[in-house]
């Protein structure tokens, strides 16, 4: 599996999942995440896609995947029918990120989310030194041509948590090398290119 | 047939023809007590019978999928566009059968075949014939072909609905299940037009209750707006708006009830090149299969208790402008399929042509198609 090592932040999700465990990943994209966790940890499970072109190469890596948009909700899937609900580098693409953190608990027993910290050092200098929209390594795209809709940082993130009486079980921050030393275990919030949270209903 | 034949082509084929002898038990508590089945294949079946695939036709096609039955033959199979040699259903890897429904029209016993009691035609004796039962004459011919286990049943439309009823009926029979541009079950809007269909035929002065062998005649009109309101259905309206709009045939209105708009030249072309070439007692009992098909009738309406038999992997696909079996009528399958934690992929194809697309060569739609059938092959034993 050379391209989880790509995504680092995918191998540090395999990490917080259990084995023999059941796994709904929402944007799987070419399904490199449960192609890993079906050979490393007998998980089994679907991926919800969008993309035309991620289906044929999620059918290719023997990935059950579902072609969906996941701003239309998760109605299709009952409560609790799966151990994790992933939710990788999509939350702030999503148009009501709220509504889909609600569903995603009540069809997993936990969840599990990355997106990219709006709160890290680089965004905050360009905004307000420079006076302009962010463009940085974790969020490329310029503000009129961005997928990117609802854009927060850790301390955002970790608020709407408290908010929604969701109870946060593991955190971690890391930078574009997906290291996590110990200035990002110190500030994670000024140092994290990109967030990871493992939560479950408080 | 076209000269030189292109190299994905199978190239001239024949069917056969199995006659059965053992009974069939018909859903609707009738029997057949002998009965043929034509039946096209392609390909070489494996020593270890293991790379069969059956393909369930739809509501007017037949057995022949694929290729000619004569060099002069104008047209192929009706999916001679997945079926081939380095097709999207290769026959170099599989072993392909089809077989002309109960009931039809093209050499399966039917309602025009002599029915043994009477030395006639049935006509409207001919019992009705359920998607179980086609599955089960299928599972027959399966003992037959000495297939115990179907690499993928493979079908479109009503075919995909068949391919359904074999998940549940025949759980260990298959691998592999693909339902294309299918439903769970009809809604009343599917069966209103199927009776639309039915009450032309029947109310045409020539259908003589069924019995028009008799009379040398058959019911030309009515069939013929069957089939002129089924290819409406067929099509979605931004298909016929780009293929038809309101062109005129000779560029002016002029007043009469001749055809003046391109679409009812297409309609009145589609609707006399299927009279004389397919029987209506058999057009009214297919959309009566299609009509009874509920596979989670017998489960107090839960599909996914009535596909809690299944173990095969599932592909479903679906196209945007199909409004006959739209993409919402599959996501029910695919719940159904994921609620019994079922293997399943399912592909929403961006198309306007419509339910037809099926038939069509439409690039996201091969990836995705021949991306499974690829893994389907690499999973043979």
């Amino acid at each position: 599996m050379t391209r989880l090592a790509e995504r680092p932040d995918l191998s540090i999700i395999a990490e917080w999942i259990a084995p023999r465990t059941r796994v709904l990943d929402l944007g799987c994209g070419d399904g490199e995440l449960l192609q890993h966790l079906a050979r490393r940890k007998q998980v089994s499970g679907y991926g919800i896609e969008i993309d035309d072109e991620h289906i044929p190469e999620c059918i290719r890596a023997g990935v059950n995947v579902i072609q969906m948009d996941l701003d239309a909700g998760l109605s299709e899937f009952d409560d609790d029918s799966f151990d994790y609900v992933v939710l990788s580098l999509t939350l702030q693409a999503m148009r009501y990120p709220r509504r889909l953190l609600e569903e995603m608990l009540r069809v997993g027993r936990q969840g599990i989310v990355t997106f990219p910290n709006f709160g890290h050092w680089s965004a905050r200098v360009q905004l307000a030194l420079r006076g302009r929209m962010p463009v940085t390594r974790a969020l490329p795209s310029t503000w009129y041509d961005t997928p990117n809709i609802h854009l927060c940082t850790l301390k955002d993130f970790e608020s709407l948590c408290r908010e929604m009486g969701i109870h946060v079980l593991e955190k971690r921050a890391v930078d574009h090398r997906h290291k996590s030393g110990l200035g990002l275990r110190l500030l994670p919030n000024l140092l994290g290119e990109i967030a990871l949270y493992r939560f479950r209903r408080g | 047939m076209p000269d030189p034949l292109p190299p994905d082509s199978v190239g001239l084929v024949a069917p056969q023809t199995h006659h059965f002898t053992e009974p069939l038990k018909l859903s609707s508590g009738g029997v057949l007590p002998e009965y043929d089945l034509v039946y096209e294949t392609y390909g070489t079946l494996n020593p270890g019978r293991s790379n069969a695939i059956l393909v369930c036709h739809a509501l007017s096609s037949n057995h022949h999928v694929a290729g000619y039955h004569s060099p002069d033959d104008r047209k192929p199979g009706w999916w001679e566009n997945f079926v081939g040699p380095g097709k999207t259903i290769d026959t170099r890897r599989f072993f392909v059968v089809c077989c002309n429904n109960l009931g039809g029209c093209f050499g399966s016993t039917g309602p025009a075949s002599i029915n043994p009691a009477t030395g006639k035609p049935y006509g409207p004796d001919f019992p009705i014939v359920t998607v179980r039962d086609w599955v089960e004459s299928q599972a027959r011919l399966s003992d037959v072909l000495g297939i115990e286990r179907w690499a993928a049943v493979v079908g479109g439309s009503l075919g995909g609905m068949q391919v359904l009823q074999w998940a549940i009926d025949y759980s260990a029979r298959l691998a592999h299940a693909v339902v294309i541009a299918a439903a769970p079950k009809l809604t009343a809007q599917n069966i209103a037009f199927n009776e639309v269909a039915r009450q032309a035929i029947r109310s045409d002065p020539d259908f003589h209750e069924g019995r028009y062998y008799e009379y040398g005649t058959e019911p030309r009109r009515g069939l013929r707006i069957a089939r002129m309101l089924g290819h409406i259905t067929y099509l979605s309206d931004d298909i016929m708006a780009e293929k038809f709009g309101r062109d005129l045939r000779a560029g002016r209105i002029n007043f009469d009830y001749n055809v003046e708009f391109q679409v009812e030249s297409y309609l009145r072309y589609q609707a006399d090149s299927f009279v004389g070439k397919f029987d209506a007692n058999t057009y009214l009992l297919m959309t009566k299969a299609l009509d009874y098909f509920d596979p989670a009738e017998r489960t107090g309406g839960d599909l996914a208790r009535a596909l809690a038999p299944a173990r095969a992997d599932f592909l479903v696909v679906s196209f945007t402008s199909d409004w006959r079996f739209a993409p919402a009528r599959s996501r029910e399958i695919v719940k159904a399929l994921h609620d019994n934690d079922l293997n399943v992929s399912y592909a929403e194809i961006r198309a306007a042509q419509g339910h037809d697309a099926f038939l069509m060569r439409i690039p996201q739609y091969l990836e995705v198609f021949g991306a499974y059938m690829n893994r389907v092959a690499e999973a043979l034993p």
